[in-house]
């Protein structure tokens, strides 16, 4: 058993970096995740691993700052909620043009615009639908305990260095100020410069003797040559939908209906489900853990099986419903149902709604 | 005495100079008689002869330099519009014994990119800047740049800067020489022999300093001719920028080791 | 007396004939050609070779880098 903790989301996100051997955390303040950054300058990782922590001018120069150092082969993360993550999406176009791994933490709040500092989870089709321009994905993570935001560290850089791609760890202002319990992992140390140059020949570090130069971009002038290049990362991320689907299920065997939820939404519809099924309401939960890859064949085959109605629960206005809708394609009933602008619905809500919404009717 | 043919002093044992190896083979895309060739020449002649080819990690702009790594023979970077600065800080960050360079226009480092810059500069992170100034914006069609000069005619100023409306010419280095986290900020050119002499001394310094781990950038400022942006050839833009632009962009070292040159 | 003698050789194609170099020579040596090279260009050459000293000036100054410079002493 690892070392068990009492902490805050945003603190076990911050602990898990240092402990995930993270090079570099650029980061810049932001309610409701400040915490991240404030843990890490006080923890002084530099002395406990060598671990750079900088606070930048701003969430663009953070999302450019990880663009630089995870160019060169080092283990970059940042953090930040909606607002700035919408700053920072012009640099993950960027990232992901240029096949460069790194780790970036949204911890939603609500919007849009300024919004106010509360827990939501309308950044969805930001974070899967691109968010930035042209053709690419982030590998998309949810977690819906403290546990996870710290796990979840690891297993976002692990992916992002699978595949030469940014992973997104997409949290909500409730889990990044809730506290539990946390088994906290064992340290992975960081790798030493020469181990990165060696794993990582494509890292801009310093031209090799004898060997040809690096440039790490994300232009290419010739169409064709671009298109080509756009072949390949769409290859990469057809892999990647093939192989790196998570979810979790919790009382589907033999259920009627279905909940899909992620992250908050995820913990809540759990007690809903609990309330459900004391009333005689066979419900269970679909809990997407990558939501990009989103769990497709899953759904799929809960409507083969006979699903009556699957109702999508978010903090949102309804952004995760249209993937559930696309997968369904009109075979069985759909709907979305979430309090939004940063007011959580509570398990009674989500029950009201189920029995309303999907299961009468 | 027999006289010498062309082919007698044509001998390699004679070789006076030629295009740094650290320069690759391609043929540069920028304008004819444009100084952002000469700018580049001149970086990669300093990086090899303190050998360190092995050791430099530059980082391109967006701008008619956005190509810079297509021509510069080492590790390169883009960077986002205006964001060099930020990618050059977590490479020297992270790998503090390279040598880590920036490479950018005036849109770049004074428009879109200024935030960046400041602080940047105000951080001291230990990395070369280099700021070709041309007062336009070349790559995209020659629109005004926040260094364009008063009543100068650009596609986006075609009646002229208009101060009042438009703002003055912004003078970034004068302006970062102000903060500490500046340790050595110059202005030169690259359009005649001694300019471009005293240019490479300025950038062979900024390097030594980022060698010896002096505290803080060293920025260059290299105002150079944009003959296409300016509709001039390109030896008429240089007297242009003789007389118009090196009044307001005066030649010279600004801030030395740390400490703002005084003015006589 | 020692004197020297210098030479160039201009990478005809490589040559954009923007002429910075001219004014840059101590000697007029350089001339742009009535030629024109495989992309249009008037290149740069040597009209007075005998004048050249091999004080590359031009060729420090030419942004495309194409002039390559030789000196003897005589």
């Amino acid at each position: 058993m690892g070392e068990l903790k009492l902490m805050k989301g945003n603190e076990a996100l911050a602990e898990a970096a240092i402990r995930a051997g993270c090079d570099g955390y650029f980061g810049y303040p932001i309610t409701p995740q400040s915490e991240v950054i404030e843990y890490l300058m006080a923890e002084k990782p530099f002395d406990r691993t060598g671990m750079v922590v900088l606070q930048a001018e701003s969430e663009v120069a953070s999302i450019n700052m990880l663009y630089g150092g995870g160019a060169t082969g080092k283990k970059v993360m940042t953090s930040s909620s909606s607002p700035g993550i919408s700053l920072m999406q012009e640099g993950l176009s960027y990232i992901a043009g240029a096949e460069i791994p790194c780790v970036v933490a949204n911890i939603v709040r609500g919007g849009p615009g300024l919004g106010d500092i509360q827990p939501a989870q309308s950044d969805y089709f930001q974070s899967v639908k691109g968010g930035g321009h042209g053709d690419y994905r982030l590998i998309v993570l949810a977690p819906s305990s403290v546990q996870e935001m710290s796990d979840f560290v690891p297993l976002a850089f692990d992916l992002s260095f699978k595949y030469r791609n940014p992973a997104l760890i997409v949290s909500d202002g409730l889990i990044g100020q809730m506290m539990e319990k946390v088994e906290l992992f064992e340290p992975i140390p960081r790798l030493t410069d020469d181990e990165i140059k060696e794993k990582y020949p494509w890292a801009t570090n310093g031209k090799p003797k004898g060997k040809p130069r690096r440039v790490m971009t994300s232009l290419d002038l010739d169409p064709n040559k671009q298109e080509k290049h756009n072949f390949h990362l769409q290859k990469k991320y057809k892999e990647i939908e093939e192989k790196e689907v998570r979810y979790e299920m919790i009382s589907c065997e033999d259920a009627d209906y279905i909940i899909v939820a992620y992250g908050s939404s995820a913990r809540i519809a759990q007690k809903s489900i609990q309330l459900a099924r004391n009333e005689g309401i066979k419900v269970g939960l679909l809990r997407p853990i990558t939501l990009w890859p989103f769990p497709k064949k899953q759904i799929s085959e809960f409507v083969e099986k006979g699903i009556k109605g699957f109702l999508s629960v978010e903090m949102s206005a309804g952004q995760m419903v249209e993937d559930v809708n696309l997968v369904v394609g009109g075979r069985s009933k759909v709907e979305h149902f979430g309090r939004y602008g940063g007011v959580i619905h509570s398990p009674e809500e989500v029950l009201d709604a189920l029995k309303k919404q999907i299961v009468g009717g | 005495m027999a006289e010498l043919t062309i082919q007698d002093i044509i001998k390699p044992e004679n070789l006076v100079y030629k295009k740094t190896d650290l320069m690759t083979e391609k043929t540069l895309s920028y304008c004819p008689g444009c100084g952002h060739g000469t700018a580049h020449r001149i970086i990669m002649e300093v990086i090899e002869e303190m050998d360190k080819q092995e050791d430099t990690i530059g980082v391109a702009p967006v701008g008619c330099s956005v190509l810079a790594y297509e021509f510069m023979n080492i590790d390169m970077q883009e960077a986002a519009h205006g964001r060099a600065p930020a990618v050059a800080t977590a490479i020297k960050r992270l790998w503090p014994d390279k040598l880590v360079f920036t490479y950018q226009g005036d849109g770049d480092l004074a428009a879109i990119g200024t935030a960046e810059t400041i602080h940047a500069c105000n951080r001291g992170e230990h990395i070369v800047m280099v700021f070709v100034n041309n007062g336009i914006y070349g790559m995209t069609g020659g629109q005004m740049a926040p260094t364009t000069l008063p009543g100068m005619k650009t596609s986006t100023s075609p009646y002229g800067r208009d101060v009042h409306s438009m703002g003055n010419p912004l003078k970034m280095t004068e302006l970062v020489a102000q903060l500490p986290g500046t340790y050595f900020v110059a202005r030169h050119a690259v359009h005649t022999p001694r300019a471009v002499r005293k240019a490479k001394k300025a950038i062979r310094q900024a390097f030594d300093n980022q060698m010896n781990k002096m505290p803080g950038v060293s920025f260059i400022e290299i105002v150079s001719n944009c003959n296409s942006g300016w509709k001039m050839t390109p030896l008429d833009a240089n007297n242009w920028m003789e007389e118009n632009m090196f009044p307001y962009y005066e030649m010279g070292d600004i801030k030395v080791d740390g400490k703002l040159v005084s003015k006589q | 007396m020692a004197k020297v003698r210098g030479a160039i050789v201009v990478d005809v194609e490589g040559c954009k004939g923007c002429g910075v170099c001219i004014p840059a020579c101590p000697t007029n040596v350089i001339a742009l050609a009535k030629e024109v090279n495989g992309k249009g260009y008037q290149y740069a050459f040597m009209e007075n070779p005998e004048a050249c000293t091999g004080c590359s000036n031009c060729s420090i100054v030419c942004p495309d880098g194409v002039i390559t410079v030789y000196r003897v002493k005589v």
